[in-house]
């Protein structure tokens, strides 16, 4: 049983201080994980009520409502992935499927490598010259979301070609051997296949989306107005990051700013459990 | 094609509640649109004449870009807004170049220390020594023998620029902290004993304590006859010789009246008599 | 048959130019990144702008010096290294090896969650917390400093370096692990000797990809900083170059915007070096 035994001093310290520097490292990495989660949710949870879910802020009775808050949310987020999806599975596609030389697939991989180490101060810049100014969509809601497509182009790509490149090559062959074509063989064999790589990425990317402030705050913009999903889209408009960032900084208001730190991280811890979810349901049905 | 119907059936139900998000949030209106851009320390006040008026006069909207005084003066200027919004005086060559201003109210700059601190009074000339870095140690002014330590705002903020011209430290503060918000100042002095900062008098919560300058207590009535001197005003930015939109022109006059002023102060704000 | 090859000709263009739009994209952001960034650049003198030490854009003669920030940047990014990747490398030899099945489950939950926290929460837990802490403990007269960021980096990068470090660490062969226990070594020992060395290159990039994220942060930097543009010292309150971007540009105009811009193009220079960086070390495992 005792493997130490017939091993030096020296030896045995060492092994022991090992041990006990990577406990240490795990404490303080759980430690700092466990107070942020329980400080935030502590003073956040409290604030959360149903008035702050659902009402428009109102300066006249002094309130706060998060409700355009969690609309504006809502719209970037169906807006973002309505872009970003056609896009990167496409991209994706052409990487797996049609590209034959090895050059331009490193070439498209580093770019997509580059997109995703871009800092979102930088993509909240390029976006509000692109975007607000020589698209002239101004500050909107659309500027930010097509901001946050290029921001999450290398996200959903990614977990797509992960699952093309799990699709055996066999059904492929099977199909190009009854006759289809090569568009139809990705239509009807290959794309229904990945589309646990699709719903991953576009999990990630909501998540991504969700905690998002930088690349928003000089393209989306501010405003807490309530709009319908068309006309909002050309307005300018908070996420709930971008109103968490907004009310704690203008009106130091914390209680509020606690109170949507605290639903942010229930909605991240959530995301996290689907998007694990997801793959490992797409998993077993495949090994089925 | 099992997973074709399934991604179907999804599709269908997000574009339901896509259907009923936007008839949720849609409110018709066609009485007129009055776009306001500008100071980002007027928002209270804007937001509370916005709901006041639209409360009153149904259909009109009320549109605010909260973008800083001087893009606010920019887009007046260009035509990409109604009224701008600016919490500095006009300068000399904008008035020139065709802009008009009307002080809509003013706004006390309070200057905040810790609440523990013994200091509850300073003269506009200590003030300046104090930001200036003359004055390093609050025993000089009869506080406890600790280092000063300076909060400000950011390069081109109002409150900075109202704070600075009237102190005369433009350009010369030696700023140990340079914060980006009203409620960052508050939640930095509050939490230590030896900071002093500024900040919109609407926004100082019993957090920090208001000084005294020159022996007067920033109030309602002090801010508005000017023996408060740290203030600045809420200017409404308008073009001298092209006449407003009927709609904004009302905006213009109900904000302008006798009628908002009970909404100003409510913001915080020091109404114009 | 002409027709469905014609077909399938056009479907191959459509997806090569998805397959291309990531390369688009950054060449998009590269040019015009260069473009608004180099005429300040030229017009302040690239000595004068790269190596200037005071900062005053907003003085009747303004200065625009940006050696403090770059500094800044730099040192703070070491910092949060060296504070954030003995904690998370050995944390993730822990779980990679030593853990038992679920605290590791858990472990990855909580990792995930702590990279899913939006960045102005960060930001305001530093500010009412390590900010004054680190004021008491040091008796100094402010807390907002170098250190206060570099803590928050260090936390902030934590995560992508225990989880690249355990993916990298799950991929080393058993077999090489078994050889070594064998010969007699410890586990302890076999995983610091054997696993971490074959692991080195995919660990070496979990530090390349913590830099990135940590000299692109902008908004949690913002509320512990102090931002006063003076050169770095750990106790001094200092200014990053995406601290500077962001804290000024929605009220900046003229030379002082366009300056503004061209620190983003300096910024984006080293985002450019390190994903540089980063890919030759993946490229350098993947040959190996």
């Amino acid at each position: 049983m005792n493997r130490l035994a017939g091993i030096s001093k020296k030896r045995r310290v060492k092994i022991a201080l090992l041990k006990a520097l990577m406990l240490i490292a795990v404490a303080i990495a759980s430690g700092i994980v466990i107070f942020l989660a329980v400080y935030v949710l502590a003073r956040g949870l409290k604030g959360i009520s149903w008035e702050l879910l659902t009402t428009e802020p109102s300066y006249i009775n002094d309130t706060i409502g998060i409700l355009p808050d969690i609309l504006n949310t809502l719209y970037i987020i169906i807006a973002t992935l309505f872009f970003v999806v056609p896009l990167s599975v496409g991209a994706a596609i052409y990487l797996n499927e049609y590209a034959k030389s090895r050059r331009l697939v490193a070439v498209i991989e580093y770019a997509a490598e580059t997109l995703s180490g871009i800092p979102s101060i930088i993509y909240g810049l390029v976006g509000m010259l692109i975007f607000c100014e020589l698209f002239g969509f101004e500050t909107c809601l659309l500027s930010g979301a097509l901001t946050l497509v290029i921001m999450n182009i290398p996200t959903v790509m990614r977990t797509t070609q992960e699952s093309l490149k799990s699709v055996p090559d066999s059904l492929r062959e099977g199909a190009f051997g009854l006759g289809a074509g090569k568009w139809r063989v990705i239509k009807t064999v290959v794309l229904p296949c990945c589309v646990d790589g699709i719903v991953t990425g576009c999990i990630l990317a909501v998540g991504r989306i969700l905690g998002e402030s930088a690349a928003l705050l000089f393209t989306a913009g501010f405003s807490h107005d309530l709009n319908g999903l068309f006309e909002g889209l050309f307005k300018s408009g908070a996420t709930l990051t971008v109103a968490l960032y907004v009310y704690t900084k203008e009106r130091a208001g914390l209680e509020v700013g606690f109170a949507i730190a605290a639903m942010l991280m229930l909605m991240t811890l959530a995301i996290n459990l689907l998007a694990g979810a997801v793959k490992r349901g797409f998993k077993k049905r495949r090994d089925l | 094609m099992n997973i074709k119907r399934r991604l179907q059936s999804v599709m269908a139900a997000v574009m339901a509640g896509l259907m009923m998000v936007s008839a949720a949030g849609c409110a018709g209106n066609d009485g007129g649109t009055i776009a306001t851009d500008g100071s980002t320390s007027m928002e209270k006040v804007i937001g509370i004449l916005k709901e006041t008026f639209e409360a009153a006069n149904d259909g009109y909207t009320v549109t605010y870009n909260p973008t800083g005084s001087g893009t606010g003066i920019t887009a007046v200027s260009e035509g990409r807004c109604d009224i701008g919004l600016s919490s500095r005086y006009l300068k000399e060559d904008e008035k020139e170049g065709g802009l008009t201003e009307t002080i809509l109210a003013w706004d006390g700059i309070a200057i905040v220390v810790h609440p523990d601190n013994p200091v509850s009074e300073l003269d506009i000339a200590t003030i300046a020594a104090i930001y200036t870095g003359e004055i390093t140690n609050w025993s000089a002014v009869g506080g406890n023998d600790e280092e000063i330590v300076l909060i400000g705002r950011e390069a081109g903020s109002g409150t900075r620029d109202g704070f600075e011209s009237i102190t005369g430290t433009e350009d010369i503060c030696k700023y140990r902290q340079e914060l980006t918000s009203t409620g960052d100042v508050i939640v930095s002095v509050s939490s230590n004993p030896s900071a002093i900062g500024y900040a919109s008098y609407e926004a100082v919560q019993d957090s920090v304590k208001a000084l005294r300058v020159d022996g007067v207590a920033p109030g309602e009535d002090t801010i508005k006859d000017g023996s408060y001197a740290v203030r600045r005003p809420f200017v409404l930015v308008t073009k001298t010789d092209e006449p407003l939109s009927e709609a904004a022109q009302r905006f213009f006059d109900y904000a302008t009246s006798s009628e908002a002023h009970d909404a100003i102060k409510q913001a915080g704000a020091v109404p114009v008599e | 048959m002409k027709k469905t090859r014609r077909l399938e000709g056009i479907i191959h263009g459509c997806f090569l130019i998805l397959g291309l739009i990531t390369v688009g994209f950054v060449l998009l952001i590269t040019v015009y990144l260069v473009i608004s960034g180099i005429p300040a650049i030229i017009e302040i003198g690239p000595k004068e702008f790269l190596f200037g030490k005071r900062w005053a854009s907003t003085a009747a003669e303004p200065e625009y010096g940006i050696l403090p920030f770059i500094l800044t940047s730099i040192y703070g990014t070491c910092g949060a290294i060296a504070i954030g990747v003995p904690v998370g490398f050995l944390s993730a030899v822990y779980l990679s090896k030593l853990a038992g099945r679920r605290i590791r489950t858990v472990a990855e939950e909580a990792v995930s969650l702590l990279a899913g926290i939006p960045s102005v929460v960060y930001g305001l837990v530093g500010m009412i917390i390590l900010v004054p802490g680190i004021r008491k403990l040091f008796d100094i007269p402010d807390g907002a400093s170098l250190l206060a960021a570099m803590i928050v980096l260090a936390i902030m990068i934590l995560p992508s370096i225990i989880k690249v470090s355990m993916t990298s660490l799950d991929a080393v062969p058993k077999e090489y692990e078994d050889a070594s226990l064998a010969l007699g070594a410890t586990p302890v020992e076999t995983y610091f000797k054997v696993s971490v060395p074959a692991a080195r290159s995919g660990i070496a990039a979990a530090v390349v990809l913590g830099v990135g994220r940590a000299i692109g942060e902008a908004m949690a930097v913002m509320m512990v900083s102090g931002n006063a543009a003076n050169m770095p010292g750990l106790f001094e309150s200092v200014k990053f170059l995406t601290t500077a971007v962001a804290s000024e540009m929605s009220y900046s105009e003229g030379l002082q915007r366009q300056a503004l811009f061209s620190i983003a193009l300096v910024l984006y220079v080293f985002i450019m070096l390190i994903n540089a960086l980063l890919n030759g070390v993946l490229k350098k495992r993947g040959e190996k």
